[in-house]
C-alpha cells in the first residue's frame, strides 16, 4: 500500500495505565495500517484493549508509547501531541458509539450543522450540507425531529450524518449497533460500507456482532491488549 | 449555532421555573433597597416640604424628631421680632392611635399656625386647606378617610375639609393637619374624670407644701383648670420653625438665637441629618446588610443552578469536546445561559415589583440609580455563578462520552 493510499498507521502503540504493583498494560505494541476506503473490524473479547487503541487514534486518549499516524501525517509520538488535537479531531476524525449521544437539544439537522460549524463551515451552507446528508442516509424525512423522536436507527443514520460531516479521512465506530436489533444494524455495517467507498474515507469498527461481518474488507482481533490476528477474509470469522 | 438558546428551548419549563424564581429573589432584593430608599424619604418628607430654614427646639435637645422638645409658644412672638425672620410658627407633631369605626386609627397629628399657616404647602388631591381656626383638618390618602367625613377626636369633631397624598410620617403612618390649638387639644385630651382626679391630687399636693399653707388662696387655684395657675407652664409646642427673608445672612439669625440660653437652632440640613442619623441610621444598615445577604445569596443559589445545568450537559460537552468544539462554544453555552436568567431574572424582578410595591404597606421607591446598580451587580452575579459551572465544563474529557 503505497503511503498516499494509507489513512491510518500505527506503529508499536502500548498504553500502560498505573504504576508498580496497580500497573495494567491495556495495549501492547499495537502496528496496523488501514488504507482509504477500507472498512475494517476490530474483534475481541471485552477487556482486550479495543477501545483503547480506538480512543488512542481517535487522539481521546493518548498512548504511553508507539507513533499515530492519520492520512500520512504523524500526528502523535507517545503521550506527545504533535498536532491540535482537538482541531485535528474537527477536521479529520469522525465518531460513532454505541449510543448516538446526539445532543438531546438540538434537532436532527441542527446535530449535523453543529459539527459543520465548529468546523468553520458557515451557517447556511452548513444547513445545506446537512441536510443533503439526512437524505443521503435515508431520514431526510425526520431533519427537524428532535433526537427523543427518532428511532435507535435513526438517530444511529443522523450520528453517521455527523461523523461524516466534515469529510473525515477516519471514521472511528465503538460497537454502533449494540443497541440496535439485526435488520437496523445492517442498515448501518451497511451504511459505513458505503460511504467508505463512496467518500474515500477508512472505517474502523470495534464490534461484537459477527452477523454482519461479511460487510468488512479485512478483519483484526485483540486479545489481552495485543492484536492477535489478522483475516482479509471475513468470510472465514463469519 | 446558539447552543444556549436551544438548550433553554428545549428545557423550557425548567428553565422558566427557575428563572421566577431567579425573578422573586431579585425582586426581594429590588424591595429591600426601595424600603430603604422609602424610609428615607417618608422621614425626610416633611422636614423638606415644609420649608423652614431653621429649627427652634427646646434647649440642649436635638429636636422634636430625636427627643421629646418642648418650647412655649410665644417663642414664636420672640422669633418674629429677631431681623430678617420672615415667618415664625409653631410645629406640633405627635402620634396617636384611636380607635375610629372599630378599626384602630394611627394618626401623626401635625399642627399648623393659624392663621399664618393654613396648610396651603401641603399637596392637597382633593377639598382644600384650612379654613377656620378649629374642628378641621386636612387627612392624607392614606388614613382612609373621606371628604368631609367627621372624626371624632377627645372631646370634638373634626372635618376632613382636605386630602394629601404621600404624607406620611418616619413610621409610616398617615398625617392629618390641623391648627396648633387643635393639635395640642388632641395631644392633651383627658377624661373628665382625669382631669378631675388630677385637679383633687394638685389640691392635696399644694395643701401638703409650704406655699399652700402660707398661701391658700393657691390651693383653690390648684383645684381649678390648669390654664388658671399662673406657676404652670402654658401650652407648648415642639419646636417654633423659622423662614427667613431673602438676603438674610443665616449665620448671623442662627447667632443671635442661639444666643437665648432656653433654646436650641438647627438648619434644616442639620435637622435632616439628625433624623437620618438618628431614626433611620439603624434601619438603613439592617436594610443594607440584609440587602448584601440577599445578593450573596442570589449568586449563591444563580451559582447552584447554572452549575446543576451544567452537571446535566456533561455528557454533551464531552460530545462537542471530541468533536473538537472550541471552549469558546462551551463556555458561551454555560455564560449565555447564566447571563440570560439573570437578565430575565432582573426583569421579570422589576415587573412583579412594579405590581407588589405599591400593595405595600410603606413605601417602596425605586429609583433609576438603585435599578441600573442592581442590574450591573446581576450581570456580575450571572458571569461569576457561571465560573463554577465552566470550570466543572472545562474539566470534562472527551472520552467521558464512552463512559
Amino acid at each position: 500500500m503505497t503511503s498516499a493510499a494509507i489513512a491510518l498507521e500505527t506503529r508499536g502503540l502500548t498504553k500502560v495505565y498505573g504504576s508498580g504493583n496497580t500497573e495494567v498494560v491495556a495495549m501492547r505494541d499495537v502496528s496496523l495500517i488501514i488504507g482509504k476506503g477500507e472498512v475494517v473490524a476490530l474483534l475481541g473479547p471485552s477487556g482486550a484493549g479495543k477501545s483503547t487503541l480506538l480512543t488512542a487514534v481517535g487522539l481521546i486518549n493518548p498512548p504511553t508509547s508507539g507513533t499515530i499516524a492519520i492520512g500520512g501525517r504523524q500526528v502523535m509520538d507517545g503521550p506527545r501531541e504533535l498536532v491540535d488535537a482537538r482541531i485535528f479531531r474537527r477536521r479529520f476524525i469522525g465518531y460513532v458509539f454505541q449510543k448516538a449521544n446526539l445532543i438531546p437539544f438540538l434537532t436532527a439537522l441542527e446535530n449535523v450543522q453543529l459539527a459543520l460549524e465548529i468546523n468553520d463551515t458557515a451557517g447556511r451552507d452548513a444547513r445545506r450540507r446537512a441536510m443533503e446528508l439526512l437524505e443521503y442516509l435515508g431520514v431526510g424525512d425526520r431533519v427537524h425531529n428532535m433526537p427523543y423522536m427518532l428511532s435507535g436507527g435513526q438517530q444511529q443514520r443522523v450520528a453517521v450524518a455527523r461523523a461524516l460531516a466534515n469529510h473525515p479521512q477516519l471514521i472511528l465506530a465503538d460497537e454502533p449497533t449494540a443497541a440496535l436489533d439485526s435488520v437496523r444494524g445492517r442498515q448501518v455495517m451497511d451504511l459505513f460500507r458505503q460511504v467508505a467507498h463512496e467518500k474515500g474515507a477508512a472505517v474502523l469498527v470495534v464490534t461484537h456482532d459477527h452477523r454482519a461481518l461479511d460487510v468488512f474488507d479485512r478483519i483484526l482481533e485483540m486479545e489481552d491488549g495485543e492484536l492477535r490476528a489478522h483475516s482479509a477474509d471475513p468470510a472465514k470469522k463469519a | 449555532m446558539n447552543l444556549a438558546l436551544r438548550d433553554i428551548r428545549h428545557n423550557l419549563v425548567r428553565f422558566s421555573l427557575t428563572t421566577v424564581g431567579v425573578g422573586l429573589l431579585l425582586m426581594i432584593v429590588m424591595g429591600m433597597g426601595g424600603i430603604y430608599r422609602g424610609l428615607i424619604e417618608e422621614a425626610l418628607l416633611l422636614v423638606d416640604s415644609i420649608g423652614a430654614d431653621l429649627w427652634v427646639v427646646q434647649e440642649a435637645t436635638r429636636g422634636p424628631f430625636a427627643e421629646v422638645s418642648r418650647v412655649p409658644l410665644t417663642l414664636e412672638d420672640r422669633l418674629r421680632a429677631v431681623p430678617g425672620v420672615r415667618t415664625a410658627r409653631a410645629f406640633v407633631s405627635h402620634t396617636i392611635q384611636r380607635e375610629y369605626q372599630g378599626k384602630p386609627l394611627r394618626i401623626v397629628v401635625q399642627g399648623l399656625s393659624w392663621p399664618e399657616d393654613r396648610g396651603d404647602w401641603l399637596p392637597i388631591i382633593a377639598g382644600r386647606a384650612l379654613g377656620a381656626a378649629h374642628y378641621e383638618m386636612i387627612a392624607d390618602r392614606l388614613l382612609g378617610l373621606d371628604l368631609g367625613e367627621k372624626v371624632p377626636l377627645g372631646r370634638d369633631v373634626y372635618t376632613v375639609v382636605g386630602l394629601t397624598n404621600g404624607m406620611v410620617g418616619p413610621g409610616g403612618d398617615g398625617m392629618a393637619f390641623f391648627t396648633v390649638r387643635d393639635a395640642l387639644a388632641i395631644q392633651f385630651d383627658l377624661s373628665a374624670e382625669s382631669i378631675r382626679l388630677e385637679r383633687a391630687s394638685r389640691r392635696s399636693r399644694a395643701g401638703s407644701q409650704d406655699i399652700g399653707k402660707t398661701q391658700p388662696f393657691l390651693i383653690e387655684r390648684a383645684q381649678g383648670p390648669s390654664a388658671g395657675i399662673p406657676v404652670l407652664p402654658r401650652s407648648m409646642a415642639s419646636a417654633v420653625l423659622v423662614q427667613l427673608a431673602p438676603g438674610t445672612d443665616l449665620d448671623a439669625v442662627v447667632r443671635t438665637i442661639s444666643a437665648w440660653r432656653d433654646v436650641s437652632v438647627f438648619t434644616s440640613d442639620q435637622q435632616r441629618d439628625l433624623l437620618l442619623k438618628g431614626n433611620v441610621d439603624k434601619a438603613r444598615r439592617q436594610l443594607g446588610l440584609f440587602r448584601a445577604l440577599l445578593v450573596i445569596i442570589s449568586a449563591i443559589i444563580m451559582a447552584l443552578i447554572i452549575y446543576t445545568l451544567t452537571l446535566d450537559k456533561v455528557h454533551d460537552i464531552a460530545m462537542l469536546k471530541l468533536m473538537g468544539a472550541r471552549n469558546s462554544l462551551i463556555l458561551g453555552l454555560i455564560l449565555e445561559q447564566a447571563l440570560l436568567l439573570g437578565i430575565l431574572g432582573y426583569a421579570l424582578g422589576y415587573l412583579m415589583g412594579q405590581w407588589v410595591f405599591p400593595r405595600f404597606p410603606r413605601r417602596v421607591v425605586i429609583t433609576q440609580d438603585d435599578l441600573i446598580m442592581l442590574a450591573v451587580i446581576v450581570v456580575l452575579i450571572s458571569v461569576l455563578s457561571s465560573i463554577l459551572g465552566i470550570w466543572k465544563a472545562m474539566r470534562v474529557q472527551p472520552n467521558e462520552v464512552l463512559s
